[in-house]
């Protein structure tokens, strides 16, 4: 069985993200890792590999060069080799843009699984997986919280808001995993030492015969017109609790009859 | 040429150690510290991820890296936890390493993949209730006896000595050499006769046990002789010098961790209408610190650098364990400072770094021992 496993390399989620006002994008320049939501799918990749017995895991994403360094940490969980688009003219792809281009990277693979992780930290669009699903013609499930792939089929347990649906459905399928579907590993420092001899190839947009005009901006349909803070949140009151606290807080919400 | 720049895969590594000790042992360690119980569930979790065999040849399940790629483990769960690593660095450098160096085939078969894995705890007993510093001057005594030896005698002090499953115990087979005739055995946890007598309470380290152990008319076959020979002691207490390098790296951590907490609470807590840092005073002592901090950890990597390129290191690696208990206990004390009256509460953690920072000068040779070594060392 050969997995694809989509991932992105996102800002660290420490510190608060920043936009760029000169280019209106997302501030790259601090430290970097892999997005949290896409160990969920290495994880359950490897996981399908184990299971199956046999099989090969690629990371598959687009990204600067040195998005390679992030995706190490996938390597070192186990996967088997990594695949980056990389290239100028892809700098600036919005949603559209972008998985026109991880589809031609996937079909390039052949995998019976694509995975994805629900969102991804910064763009937080969680629309990625739809969208290649349907570039590539494949059944998608996502939100997936529990997974079975005997049969030769895969048969999922979707999360939502109201409960669960059980949806299965015919290989090859794009499978975007929730984040309570399992508990990442951590790359062991055996797999650590052997990441970084793992096959790690670069591709450009011609390697993929996408032209340059259908990626980055040129090819995005959608513009960031302007950036601005979110609106302040009015008149707040900040009540110490010196043990007089809910009193207080109960005089105030009297005071406006709110009670 | 001169390079401090650690290799990618340290890097990664390091990023790991950071990651699973914010999840696996920072929950483990309020428990920990109140019961002054070591939360053994950990050994097999570090030894799955390789954590334990980090300079162990692959023969035995280690990973076959230098000392520096082991300091950077030790200082990153250090900073989570000091007393927790001081229980995992005397399983694998006090108790694992010796057996590694100086062990026959058969010992190293028998304890080093298990060890490794995570499977056993070892511990190390030379310390004793008369006899510390002057280790020559320890009073066990081991016999023959049946082809075997018999020992008799009290070991104090002795981390892990609650949970191991193995000790390695100096002892006397030949009195007439004072430190010569000093023979060092590996008894198992179950051999009758090795008693745990007591466990320890502790002003610091609460995560790690410490012990006193008593051997009475313990007997043990030939073949826990460490190496096959008697007399392995002096060599053992050379090759000890790899711990006095991970203390530099530990110690170096445990200021960093009340460091980092002194500079955030510098930056959240205002006095007299503005923030703590803000007062030049405050900023001095925090870059005084920091510096310090830097500095501790440059000389403790030097001889990490030393001892992984096969250097001699005799006098870098005491100067690092010496300079570093300086640096953290002048770093915890005045990260408390910062904290003022928080900084006393048990809810900041400032003040498990102050009362953990002060073993550092104690074990594994004193901060007077060590200037000891170094004053041997400068010609002296
Ligand atoms: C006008 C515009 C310009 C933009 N310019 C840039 C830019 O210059 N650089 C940039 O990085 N982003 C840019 N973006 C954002 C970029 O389009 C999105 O980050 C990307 O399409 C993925 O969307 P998301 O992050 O919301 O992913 P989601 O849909 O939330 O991600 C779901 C899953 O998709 C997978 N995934 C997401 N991104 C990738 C990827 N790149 N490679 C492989 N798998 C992935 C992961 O498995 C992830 O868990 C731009 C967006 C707009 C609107
Ligand atoms: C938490 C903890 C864990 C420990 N774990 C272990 C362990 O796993 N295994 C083990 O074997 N031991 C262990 N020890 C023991 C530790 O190594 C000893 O406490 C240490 O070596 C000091 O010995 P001592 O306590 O007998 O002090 P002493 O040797 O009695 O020293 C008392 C004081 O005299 C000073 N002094 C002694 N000789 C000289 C000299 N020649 N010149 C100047 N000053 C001198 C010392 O520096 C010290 O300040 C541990 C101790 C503690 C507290």
């Amino acid at each position: 069985m050969k997995i694809a496993v989509c991932v992105k390399e996102v800002p660290d989620a420490g510190p608060a993200k920043r936009m760029d006002p000169d280019t209106l994008r997302a501030d790259r320049s601090g430290d970097r890792s892999l997005n949290d939501f896409d160990l969920n799918a290495v994880e359950t990749a490897l996981r399908m590999k184990e299971e199956a017995g046999d099989g090969e895991v690629v990371l598959v994403s687009m990204g600067p060069d040195r998005a390679l360094e992030s995706m190490r940490k996938g390597l070192g969980m186990g996967a088997d080799r990594a695949v980056l688009v990389t290239d100028e003219a892809a700098v600036g792809s919005d949603l559209i843009a972008t998985s026109k281009v991880l589809a031609k990277a996937l079909e390039r693979e052949e995998p019976d699984v694509v995975l994805f992780g629900q969102q991804a930290s910064d763009g937080d669009g969680a629309v990625l997986w739809s969208a290649v699903a349907d570039r590539l013609r494949m059944p998608v499930i996502s939100q997936i919280a529990e997974i079975d792939m005997s049969g030769g089929e895969v048969s999922a347990k979707r999360q939502t808001e109201f409960g669960y649906d059980r949806i299965s459905a015919p290989l090859p399928a794009v499978l975007a995993v929730s984040d309570a579907i399992n508990e990442p590993r951590f790359p062991s420092l055996k797999g650590i030492m052997q990441a970084k001899k793992k096959p790690q190839e670069t591709l450009s947009l011609a390697d993929l015969g996408v032209g340059a005009d259908s990626a980055g901006t040129a090819g995005s349909r959608t513009t960031v017109s302007a950036l601005s803070d979110p609106p302040s949140r009015g008149e707040t009151l900040t009540i110490e609790d010196d043990g007089s606290g809910a009193e207080k807080l109960l005089d105030y919400l009297v005071e406006r009859k709110l009670v | 040429m001169l390079s401090y720049a650690f290799t990618d895969e340290q890097e990664d590594l390091r990023q790991m150690v950071r990651e699973f000790a914010q999840a696996e042992v920072e929950p483990l360690i309020e428990d920990a510290e109140r019961d002054e119980k070591f939360p053994v569930e950990i050994i097999p979790k570090l030894g799955e991820l390789g954590l334990l065999g980090i300079v162990f040849p692959e023969e035995y399940g280690g990973i076959g890296l230098d000392k520096i790629t082991e300091c950077i483990f030790v200082e990153e769960m250090a900073k989570v936890s000091a007393g927790i690593t001081a229980s995992v660095n005397a399983h694998a450098d006090l108790a694992a390493f010796p057996i590694y160096k100086f062990g026959s085939d058969e010992q190293k078969e028998k304890y080093l993949p298990r060890s490794i894995a995570g499977e056993i705890i070892g511990a190390y007993a030379i310390t004793e209730p008369n006899t510390g510093s002057d280790a020559a001057g320890l009073a066990t005594r081991a016999d023959k006896k049946n082809g075997g030896y018999v020992l008799n005698g009290r070991k104090n002090f002795i981390t892990n000595g609650t949970i191991c499953d193995y000790c390695l115990v100096a002892a006397y087979t030949d009195k007439s050499t004072r430190g010569e005739g000093i023979s060092v055995f590996i008894v198992d946890r179950d051999t009758p006769g090795f008693e745990v007598t007591r466990k320890l309470e502790k002003m610091g380290h609460r995560s790690s046990d410490t012990a006193e152990l008593v051997f009475e008319d313990c007997e043990v076959p030939e073949e826990s002789l460490l190496g096959g020979k008697e007399g392995a002691f002096t060599a053992l207490m050379e090759a000890l010098i790899t711990g006095r390098v991970s203390h530099g790296v530990k110690s170096a951590a445990i200021a960093e961790a009340a460091f980092e907490a002194a500079r955030q609470y510098a930056t959240e807590r205002e006095a007299f209408g503005r923030s703590l840092s803000k007062f030049q005073a405050v900023r001095f002592k925090l870059a005084d610190m920091a510096t310090r901090i830097e500095s501790a950890k440059a000389l403790a990597y030097k001889a990490a650098w030393l001892y992984s390129t096969g250097r001699p290191c005799v006098k870098e690696a005491s100067m690092a364990k010496f300079y570093s208990a300086e640096v953290a206990e002048y770093v915890t004390r005045e990260a408390v400072q910062i904290h003022g009256g928080y900084g006393y509460i048990v809810e900041y953690p400032v003040e498990r770094y102050y009362r953990d920072a002060k073993l550092a000068s104690i074990t594994e040779g004193t901060s007077e021992i060590q200037q000891l070594i170094i004053g041997k060392e400068i010609g002296l």
